[in-house]
């Protein structure tokens, strides 16, 4: 279980390469800076490429769960 | 902040290749670098208006291709019992059955179904994707002379159709540029 509180979720479940990581940016516009975003995803691909993407993008990784074949990222957005 | 620039050249017009090009573009774009693809020689095709829905994957000339049945047909009984077969026989359509009429079309229609099957984008999907991401996208002018297409049998949001100068133009005015030829 995760130990932070989401402002809002995003279910990529399902989709593959590289829509996580486009959907986890666009769903990143609409929040404010400092709000918590959660990421749900079945691509074993998002285990590398959403660090990468937070990493490049300046967003802080908060956690990473790993859960029932299910990758749930939580991401705060940058000030 | 220094400018990063990507800039891609597509110059294949089939399915596989169509990918390549717009999933860099797109996710270039979700990490800030300012990115444009230029479409030349079969690469129109991919921002062609009737041709971008007829992409096809070429079994003749591609022996790495696997068969590409989806699961929801390898889980009908019977056809699924025929295709997980033809699959352990061949691991890949033998080559000469690419002269069969029909075959392309058929190869092409199961690997998008099994795209579709795997929460793979389509190739319409990801022109929208990077549109929004502002990804450029660039018709070749002298290739569309070529092919005799018109700026209206183009998709819609493309740039005005440029020429190589342009396109060197575009990289050299970033601190960095990055050309992938695809």
């Amino acid at each position: 279980m995760a130990t932070v509180t989401p402002d809002k979720t995003l279910d990529t479940s399902g989709l593959n390469c590289p829509l996580p990581v486009l959907k986890t940016k666009k769903a990143l516009e609409e929040l404010q800076p400092g709000q918590i975003l959660e990421v749900i995803s079945t691509d074993p691909g998002s285990k590398a490429d959403i660090p990468a993407f937070c990493q490049r993008t300046g967003h802080e990784l908060v956690e990473m769960v790993e859960e029932g074949g299910k990758y749930i990222y939580y991401i705060r957005k940058k000030g | 902040m220094a400018t990063e620039r990507l800039a891609i050249i597509a110059t294949k017009g089939t399915l596989d290749m169509a990918y390549p090009p717009l999933i860099l573009a797109s996710v270039a774009a979700s990490l800030g670098v300012e990115s444009a693809i230029f479409f030349t020689f079969y690469g129109l095709n991919i921002i062609h208006k009737e041709k971008v829905k007829q992409l096809k994957i070429a079994p003749v000339g591609n022996p790495a291709m696997p068969m590409v049945f989806p699961d929801s047909v390898k889980q009908t009984p019977v056809v699924g019992q025929l295709a997980s077969l033809m699959e352990s026989v061949f691991p890949g359509p033998p080559q000469i059955m690419g002269i069969i009429p029909g075959m392309t079309d058929f190869m092409t229609a199961m690997m998008k179904k099994r795209m579709k099957e795997k929460g793979v984008a389509s190739v319409e999907e990801l022109l929208e994707l990077c549109k929004e991401a502002d990804v450029k996208l660039i018709p070749c002018q002298m290739t569309m002379d070529l092919f005799g297409y018109k700026r209206e049998d183009l998709i819609d949001g493309l740039e005005p159709p440029a020429g190589a100068t342009e396109f060197f133009n575009y990289l050299l005015e970033a601190d960095k540029p990055m050309v992938i030829f695809v």
